[in-house]
Order: structure tokens, then sequence, then C-alpha cells
């Protein structure tokens, strides 16, 4: 709501300055979203009135011509306009003069004319966006006054970002209601006394959809000159409010709107059959409104209708085919009140908001229908003449809304806001908000006044007493409550952990969109259908991530993009999984990683990150569960990543927890990669099982360590290697530790060689030689048994620890 | 050759020596199974008994002596080969550490969970709900019906008619109440999605709702509460206002403001020229809300309030384009730690 202060303070005049009345607004719920002057700096333009218009000399579409300017004599002045002529009276930058572009107007030949200033346009002053001809001004404009004083521009523009709440703010009246009783100070209604008929000019209404509409007011008014025009007065105010004058009927209806709070609408009454009838669309129907657009009408829709057809969405546009226009003779005028829930979403549905949806959406004072009838019929009078008919009045008022009486306990409101307010206090507040106040046992009953719909529950009374005594002046104290233990605290904290690892071990953490690119996300994860979204921002947004691979990888690439040769990123986050027609979030923690392993760094050799440098990390993250640790799997394999060297993660019922590996090489080329990229993707619950260590009993027997190497096929995987070693083994094996691979010289082509330390130990008794080389001996031939493996050499020299 | 004279070579050649292994042939020249000194003594009995006393304490006495200048030259040249050998060892401390970089996390994260410990403080806990929501739960619960006004404001994303992105947490307040019994003190973190994109919006940003339920929860309480927090969130005694303001799920409903961090107040660009910023929503929660969750209003009262992480993180961080947060650019992320 836009709204000049003049304007206002010609209802309310309160003695506050500009700035004082915008923070009063705003700490009353009304916030001053802006406040701008009424029009851009410029200077020394006046009243200037053309005495005489000649042809210029040398330029055909130049005219030489007097103006007095209220100086001793009148000034020459070349003008290019199509509307100067004798008589104007028209805004004049004299000598000197500074207009908003910046020009400044000197004396000056044109086309060999002298030109001793300018005759200005309304857009010149800054005034309106484009113009075309000189800004006409009304006939009583004093010759070399000030244009300043003439269109009263030392005025301020305030907008309002109002709360859907405050209908009854969409106005200048409103605003100057609600002033009033924050400054406590008289306000002046404009006159909306009823404006008797000069004719018996009627058009039959009825109201098919009462519920609807309650309330139809129609008029008729006949014989309206076609030719007027919009006094200037009005033009500027529309604009201050943010309106371009239309029509002088038009313009009419919309002042009324912005000064009352009533949406009305005109209707050429020669382009209008038999009657008008109120009632919802009926299947099929459509409309073409006034911007030119046509819609078909569903049947929840009010329509504004005659023998012919639709004529208008009630509450929201009107028809093109019924609109007023030039030729306009004979007015069908309408002020109505249209239910909130009958106009409510209907607007938006077709992409349609306007000023009049905005307000009946929200609630349009019912008694304000007669008022504003008889302002616009004067209003019209005044400016294009003719011969109002009497008022047609379909009410319905059992469909009107009532506002019923609330109450209040003045207990609940001590409670609520923690401090007493004086019962006078209460009382006048009320009072001054145009409510019926009744002061009952220990409390008031409170009837709210028409225009007020967001008052209904004793909550609102409340906020309506908090609101105008100040939220500033309520008290502030801390809360008292009763302190509990609540636990379950884990899941959170695990994932705090997590982060942490993540973090000390070279990782940034990103956070990426959940939705992405429907293409991307078929490149990452073909097998599987993603949530979409119905109403997508953009086709690159569309879909909820199956994965955080996407997203991690596309930050890691505008990285590549921006210089950076070693990336390494994580992000713990939902994905999103339909499952027979039900969506799971899963929070899951990813990773993805390129470039070297470590930062560059002087005296240490440099590598590129590889599978072992990611499975590290995964490692260290599973052990930060405390949870057994799952397998690292081959098989199966995830179709983004290079199935010779990712992985699964599987537990002991072969359910899969997470992946890791290098991108794809066929996915790295699509997405123009040209180092590789190695990711993972754990589920979080695998890590965010706070299992409960149980101490063992600490062995106060030395530990025995010997070294194996074995040399098996190059297809065994040393996984396997190292679980036989465990089960021949038993439970004497403390600690088995995989330290070399070998392949090359001594070895076998197709062979390679994996040495392990086993350190083993008992609880009970120091384990003798023999003991140790009986256990060995197991473990080397189950090792042939199971793997065809062979002992490398003698093992080494016993360490013992 | 006289004893005198030999002490005195002995001692010469001791001062001279260079390294422990010469002095080492010294000790056994001179004082050794062989040395010069023993063969003296074993001299001694060549004399005549009544000048053997006489000349064996001179004897012995050339030995301590010895023994004394070898020791005090042991001592010198070890500490002067510890001296050479921490020369040599000596390393340039100013050459770059070694190992892993350093990771971080992100801002919003570092920003959230400076949020959670602060109201950690006054006991509230952490509750987590659903992103994909249904209406029920992120509208009609919270007192949005359909076609109510407010719904314009949430630039919603749908799944489909009854499955959306939740467009604020605050669905996770209706899921605690609807689940646990007052009192009640809980926030509740996490990502929200609003159909939007321009400068100051994107379509995915995190946002916190807390409230409180108990039996004398007040308006006051809310405001003690938010200006401990906001006080303590920026680390220093800011102004604050509350001004009325609109949600359906709250009645009485305010906007906090805070005292501009930027420009404290005297107005800038981030501001507007007004020196105040917008930071939160809150009010006292609506009882159509409490009734939905079957809370008795009558026994229990509670305030709620939201507020968005990222606007937060901005105004600490003086971070001055919301869209940093998700391009996850190093050169940006690096800044936070
Ligand atoms: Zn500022």
């Amino acid at each position: 709501m836009k709204f000049s202060e003049r304007w206002l303070r010609e209802w309310v005049d309160p003695p506050v300055d500009t700035a004082g009345l915008c923070e009063q607004l705003t700490m009353a719920g009304l916030e001053v979203e802006s406040v701008t002057p009424a029009a851009p700096f410029f200077e020394g333009v006046v009243v200037g009135r053309v005495l005489s218009v000649e042809a210029h000399p040398s330029a055909g579409r130049l005219r030489c011509c007097q103006v007095d300017v209220g100086s001793d004599r009148p000034l020459s002045i070349v003008c290019g306009a199509g509307n100067v002529r004798t008589g104007l009276l028209a805004p004049t930058a004299c000598d000197g003069a500074r207009l908003p572009d910046g020009t400044r107007i000197r004396p000056a030949r044109l086309r060999g004319e002298l030109s001793e200033g300018m005759l200005c346009s309304a857009a010149e002053l800054g005034l309106a966006e484009q113009a075309d001809g000189l800004l006409e001004l009304p006939d009583d404009a004093a010759v070399g006054q000030d244009i300043h004083a003439c269109l009263g521009l030392d005025d301020h523009i305030i907008e309002l970002s109002l709360t859907p709440n405050r209908s009854d703010c969409l106005s200048v009246g409103g605003i100057a209601r609600e002033v009033g009783v924050l400054n406590a100070c008289p306000v002046h209604a404009v006159d909306t006394a009823a404006v008797p008929p000069a004719c018996e000019a009627a058009f039959p209404v009825t109201v098919a959809a009462p519920q609807a509409c309650p309330r139809y007011l129609g008029r008729v008014i006949r014989n309206v000159n076609p030719a007027a025009a919009t006094p200037l007065w009005m033009r500027e105010r529309l604009r201050r409010s943010g309106l371009r004058s239309i029509h002088p009927v038009v313009d009419v209806t919309n002042y009324v709107m912005l000064e009352l709070g009533q949406p009305m609408h005109a209707f050429d009454l020669d382009r209008l059959e038999q009657g008008i009838e109120v009632r919802l669309a009926r299947p099929g129907e459509s409309l073409r409104l006034l911007d030119g657009q046509v819609v078909t009408l569903d049947e929840d829709v009010l329509v504004i209708a005659d023998a012919s057809g639709p004529l208008a969405m009630a509450g929201i546009m009107g028809g093109a085919a019924s609109g007023v226009g030039e030729r306009t003779q004979n007015l069908f005028l309408e002020s109505a009140f249209f239910s909130p829930g009958a106009i409510a979403g209907r607007a938006r549905r077709h992409g349609l908001h306007t000023d009049s949806s905005h307000r009946f959406e929200r609630g349009v004072d019912p008694a304000l229908a007669h008022r504003a009838m008889a302002r616009a019929t004067a209003l019209l009078l005044e400016i294009v003449g003719g011969e109002p008919g009497p008022v047609v009045d379909v009410t319905a008022g059992e469909y009107l809304p009532v506002r019923k009486a609330v109450a209040l306990r003045a207990r609940r409101l001590q409670r609520l806001l923690g401090m007493e307010v004086a019962p006078q206090k209460v009382q006048d507040i009320f009072q001054r908000l145009g409510c019926a106040v009744e002061a009952v046992e220990a409390g008031w009953r409170v009837t709210p006044p028409t225009a007020r719909f967001d008052i209904a529950i004793e909550a609102d009374l409340i906020e309506e007493v908090a609101r105008i005594h100040g939220y500033q002046n309520l008290p502030v104290v801390r809360p008292r409550a009763s302190l509990a233990i609540e636990g379950g605290v884990a899941p959170r904290r695990q994932r705090h952990r997590a982060s942490r690892l993540l973090v000390d071990r070279g990782y940034r953490e990103a956070i990426t969109y959940s939705f992405i690119d429907p293409e991307l996300q078929r490149l990452f994860d073909p097998e599987r259908a993603p949530v979409a979204l119905s109403n997508p921002l953009s086709s690159d947004l569309a879909v909820m991530r199956t994965s955080l691979w996407p997203g991690l990888v596309q930050a890691l690439i505008h990285n590549l993009h921006r210089q950076q040769k070693r990336v390494r990123l994580f992000e713990i986050g939902m994905k999103y999984i339909k499952q027979h027609n039900e969506i799971k979030e899963n929070l899951v923690v990813s990773g993805a990683v390129t470039g070297s392993l470590w930062p560059e760094q002087w005296g240490a050799a440099q590598r590129p990150v590889d599978f072992y440098d990611v499975k590290g990390d995964v490692e260290a993250l599973l052990r930060c569960g405390g949870r057994a640790e799952p397998r690292f799997s081959a098989r199966p394999v995830h179709p983004a990543l290079h199935p010779g060297q990712s992985a699964a993660l599987l537990d002991e019922r072969g359910d899969c927890h997470g992946w890791l590996g290098v991108l794809h090489p066929r996915l790295a080329q699509a997405l123009a990669l040209e180092q590789d990229v190695l990711v993972f993707e754990l589920s979080s619950h695998i890590i965010g099982e706070d299992a409960i260590p149980v101490f063992r009993e600490l062995s106060r027997f030395p530990a025995v360590r010997r070294d194996l190497a074995v040399i098996v096929a190059e297809a065994v995987p040393a996984g396997e290697v190292m679980d036989c070693v465990r089960e021949a083994a038993g439970p004497l094996l403390r600690q088995l530790q995989l330290f070399d691979v070998y392949r090359g010289k001594g070895i076998v082509s197709g062979k390679k060689s994996i040495a392990l330390g086993l350190t083993l130990q008992d609880f009970s008794r120091t384990l003798t030689d023999a003991e140790v080389e009986a256990l060995l001996e197991r473990v080397l031939a189950h090792l042939k048994d199971r793997l065809d493996a062979t002992l490398r050499d003698q093992p080494g020299k016993d360490k013992e620890r | 050759m006289e004893l005198a004279d030999l002490v005195a070579t002995a001692q010469r050649e001791i001062a001279a020596a260079q390294d422990l292994a010469s002095l080492d042939a010294l000790r056994v020249r001179y004082l050794g199974r062989k040395g010069r000194l023993t063969d003296v003594l074993k001299g001694l009995k060549d004399l005549p008994p009544a000048e053997r006393p006489a000349a064996g304490q001179a004897v012995n006495r050339a030995k301590q002596q010895l023994q004394a200048a070898i020791e005090a030259r042991r001592e010198a040249l070890e500490a002067r080969a510890m001296e050479a050998r921490l020369a040599a060892e000596a390393i340039d401390v100013t050459l770059p550490g070694r190992g892993q970089s350093c990771g971080g996390l992100h801002p919003v994260t570092q920003t959230l969970e400076r949020i959670e410990d602060l109201f950690a403080q006054a006991g509230f806990s952490v509750a987590e709900g659903p992103e994909i929501e249904d209406d029920y739960h992120n509208f009609e619960a919270l007192n949005i019906p359909a076609h109510h006004p407010a719904r314009a404001m949430h630039d919603t994303f749908y799944i489909d008619e009854h499955t959306l992105l939740r467009t604020h947490t605050s669905p996770v307040q209706i899921r605690v109440m609807q689940a646990r019994k007052p009192p009640l003190r809980v926030i509740a973190p996490g990502r929200v999605y609003r159909c939007d994109s321009d400068v100051t919006h994107t379509p995915m940003f995190h946002q916190v709702e807390g409230f409180m339920v108990d039996e004398a929860v007040s308006f006051a309480d809310l405001k003690g509460l938010l200006s401990d927090f906001l006080r303590a969130f920026f680390a220093r005694d800011l102004a604050l206002r509350f001004r009325p303001s609109y949600f359906p799920f709250t009645e009485p409903s305010a906007e906090v403001d805070i005292q501009c961090v930027i420009c404290n107040g005297d107005g800038c660009r981030v501001c507007g020229q007004t020196g105040w910023l917008e930071v939160m929503g809150c009010g006292m929660i609506h009882p159509a809300v409490l009734a939905k969750v079957g809370i008795d209003d009558e026994a229990y009262t509670g305030f709620a309030f939201g507020l968005g992480v990222e606007r937060l993180a901005m105004l600490r961080h003086g971070v001055n384009d919301l869209r940093l947060f998700f391009e996850n650019d190093l050169r940006f992320l690096e800044q936070f730690g």
C-alpha cells in the first residue's frame, strides 16, 4: 500500500514529522517499507501561460511561443510539443532552472530563434514514466507560482508492507483511523452522504450466489461526458499511490478504492444485456479479461454476468467487452461485498493479482459499499457529469459477516503479556479502535468494527492491547522452567564427530542443493527414478537427489574451473529415495576428492590421491561409530564407479550401506573431468550407532610377533588371505597387520607376495616357541589348502614385543 | 728423565690432544700398565729405601696431576664435540611444516552449531523432522488453510497435491507437540525450500524454529529469551525492538529487529538506511495450533520463534551475497577456518 503523506494528513494530522509518523506506523505493525519524495529534485520551474504561438521560421515542427511566467516581460520559448496552444498553462523552466535529469536551463538559440526557457512535460519533471505533450495545468493555476506549490509536491510517498491480516489498512481512510488511534487525535473522513437519484434509470440485478456475494449495489449514471478528463489533482494522487491514469471513470473507481478501501467496477451500460446476474461460472464458460487474456472459468469462480454470459470475474478483474471506453456515455457502477472465501485463490490460479482481488481476499468492510457508491457518484458528477439513477441494493443480510462479541479475561491478558494493563487503558484502547466494549466480571466483552476481519478470539484482543500499548513497553523477563535431562543426543553427536573427523583429515564441508538436474541424476544413478518436483524453479533444479555425489562433484568441478588442483569436499545431508510409493529421507555422509594426496609441500614425495587413501578416511569414519566394521566388497558394482576400483560396504547380511571408489571413466568423460575423482557415500546409521565398548582384561604376558610372506595368485584378494589367517590362527591372534604387497623380481609373473605381521598373545601364560611354531604351521597349511598360497621365504627374525 | 720434565711433557701433550682417541692414547702412554709413569713407579725399587717414600709420593702426585689433566681435557673435548654435533644438526626452522591440509566446517553449519549451543544453555533440545512434508504439517496444522493469503508468501515446491518441500521448520513444532507432552523447550534446525531465486533469495536455505510450552509462558519471557539469544549470538549489547507482525500460527506475533551490526544503527546499505535489521519472527503460539495438537490452551501457553541461519551468518561474518553459501567455492569456504 502506497500513499501520499499529504493525502493522509488531510484525514488526520498528528503533531509528528514524517520520520515520527513512519516510526509510529512501523511500531504499530504497519511496516513502512520506504519513504520517497513525491517528485525528484528539480528547481526553477513555475506555472507559465502561453500567450501566443507562431510557426518557427526554419523548423516545421517547432513553434515560437511567448510565455507569461509572472515576471515583468514574457519569455520567448521555442517548443516542439504537439499540445502547445495559446492560453495553455504549463510548467515552465526559467533561466537557471535545474531539471531532474541534471539539465540546466540557459537562454539559447534553437535553429536560429532565441529560447529563454523550456515548457515541460510530466516526464521531464519526473512525474510520469512517459508523456506525449506538455503537462497541462488546471485553469485556476496561478501564473508564476512555483510548480511545487502548484502541484503540492512537498510531499512524501510512503509505502507500507502490510501483513495479510490488516486489510482494514488498505486505504488512506483505514490508515488514518489507525494513526488517529495511535495519537488519540481526531480523524476527518470525506463526505459520503448518499447522492439522491436525478433520474429513474436503473438496471436489474439478481444475485444467485448470495453466500459468495451477500451485498451487491448497482447504479446507472446516464449521459456522462465522454470528452472529460481526469483532473490533475486526482492524477497526482493516483500516481503517488502507484496507479496510472486510465480513463476518468476508471480513475474515480480506483481513487475511491484508495481512499476508502472499496474496490469498484464500472461497466459500459450500453454493452450490457437485460440485467446483471451474480452467479458461479458455468461449465466451459470463458471470458476475455481487461488485460487481454482469455480465461476458462472454473465452476467455483464467482462471475458478474448478463444475458450474454460472464462480464467480469467478480472482485478480481473486469472483462474487455463490457468495460468503459472512450465512447462510453452511460455507466453501470458496481459496489459490492464479496466474501473472502469466494475470492481467495481464484486470482492466483490464473496468474492474476489485482488491487481488487488483493482486498477482497483479505476482507473488505461490508459497511463500505454504500459509502463508496455515494463518494464515487459525487466524484463522477463532478468530473464527467451525467444523471445518476437510484441505487439498486441486493443485500442478503444473513450472509454478511457478523462481528461477534469476544470475551477478554483480565487474568488471561496479564498471563500472556506478563504484565497488568490498567482496566481503564484496556477499555480506552478498544474504544479508540472503534470496538464496542462492555466491562464484565473480571474482564470485557469486545465487539470489533466491521472493517476488522482479524479479531475473532481472545488472543486477537490481547494482540490489539499489546500493539496499541506498544510492544516496546511490554516487560522483558527470563523464562522460568522445570529442568529435565532428556537424553537421546547420540545421533547428532555422532554426526558432529564424523564432520570433525573429516575436517581433521583435510576435507571442507560443502552444502549443495537437495534438488539437481535430472540429466546429472541419470548420469550418476541411472537405475533409480528420482522424486521429481511438480513445479521446479528451473530445469537444472528439478529432481530430488538420490545421492550427494552429483552436487559434490559439481562443486568440485566449480573449483577445478577456478584454478584449484586439489579439492577435498564432504557433505552430510539427506538423499531422497522413492520406495513403494513412499519417500524415504536417508541421512548420508559423502565425499569427493581429487588432486594430490598432500597439499603442495617440500621434501615429501607427492602423488595423486588414490583408492586406498580414501578407504583410509572411510575406515576412520566407520571406527568412530564403534560398530563392527562392514566388509568392503568388489561386488556389486555401482554404475557411477570404476568397476575395478570401487567397493561396496556390506554387512553380514549382505545389505549395502555405502560405496567408495573412483568415478567411472565414462562418467568422468561426460563431465569433462581430466583428473581422477574419488567419491564415497555412507549411510549415517552405520557411523551413527553408539555401540558401548565393553572392557577386556589386559594380558600380563608378552606378545609374540611373527611375520609371514606368502605368494598367491594375482586374482586372490588380500582380504581373503587375511580372513584365512584369522580363521586358522584362532583367538590367540591379537592383531593382524598387512605390511607389504610385492610383485616383480623373485616372484613368478601372475603371482604376488603378501607380507603379514601376526601378533600372538595369551591371557593366561607366555606362549612357548613350540606353540607359536605349531600355530604358524596351521596357518600356512590352511593358506595352502584354501588359496594355494606358498611361503615366500623363512619369516624374518622374531620380534619380541 | 726427571719426573718433573715427564709431567710437563705429558701435560703439554694432553693439552694438545684434539680428540678423545688421542687423549686415551696419552692416558695409556703415561698411566697405562706399561706407561711411562708406571715405569717410573717400577723404577722406585732401584732407589735406596730411604728415598723411596718421598719418590713414591712424588710419583703419585704426578699421576694424580696427569689424571686430572686428562679428565679436564676430556670434558673440554666432549663439550666441543657436542657443540660441533649440535651445530651440524641445526635445521632451518622457518621452512614450512608438512602434513595434511586443514579442512573446515561450512559457515552455515558453524552458525547452526552456535545457535544450538546458545539455546542448549537455556535447556532447549534439538528436534528434526522430514524435509519432504505433507500439506497438513506444513500448513493446515499451523493454521494456514488452503487459499490463506499467507500461502502466497510461501512459494512452495510441490511433489504432488499433498506433498511438498517444507517451507519452514515449523512443522517440526507440530510433530514434537503431537508426540510429547509439555513442558517443552525445543529448537528445530534444518533445510527449508521456497520457489524463489534472486539476489536475496535462494531456493534452499536453513531455518531454526524454536518453541517453548509450559504453564506460565508469556510474551515477556519471549522477549527475554530472544534478547539474551541475539546479544549472545552477536556477542554485543545490541539494541533490539519487537514490533507487531502477523503469522497465522502465532497471536500476538512480532518481528524482532536488531540495531544494524554493520553500521551500529547509523544507517547503511545493508539496513536500508533504517539502522535496523529484521532477524527473527516470533509470537505466542496460536490457540488453534495448540488445539490441533491436543494441548489444553487454558493449562498451557507457549511461544515460538523462527530465524534464517544464512541471514545470521551473513551478518556475523559480513557476507554480502547469499548465493555464495551454495557455490562451495574453496576461496569462500577457506575464510571460515
Ligand atoms: Zn546499517
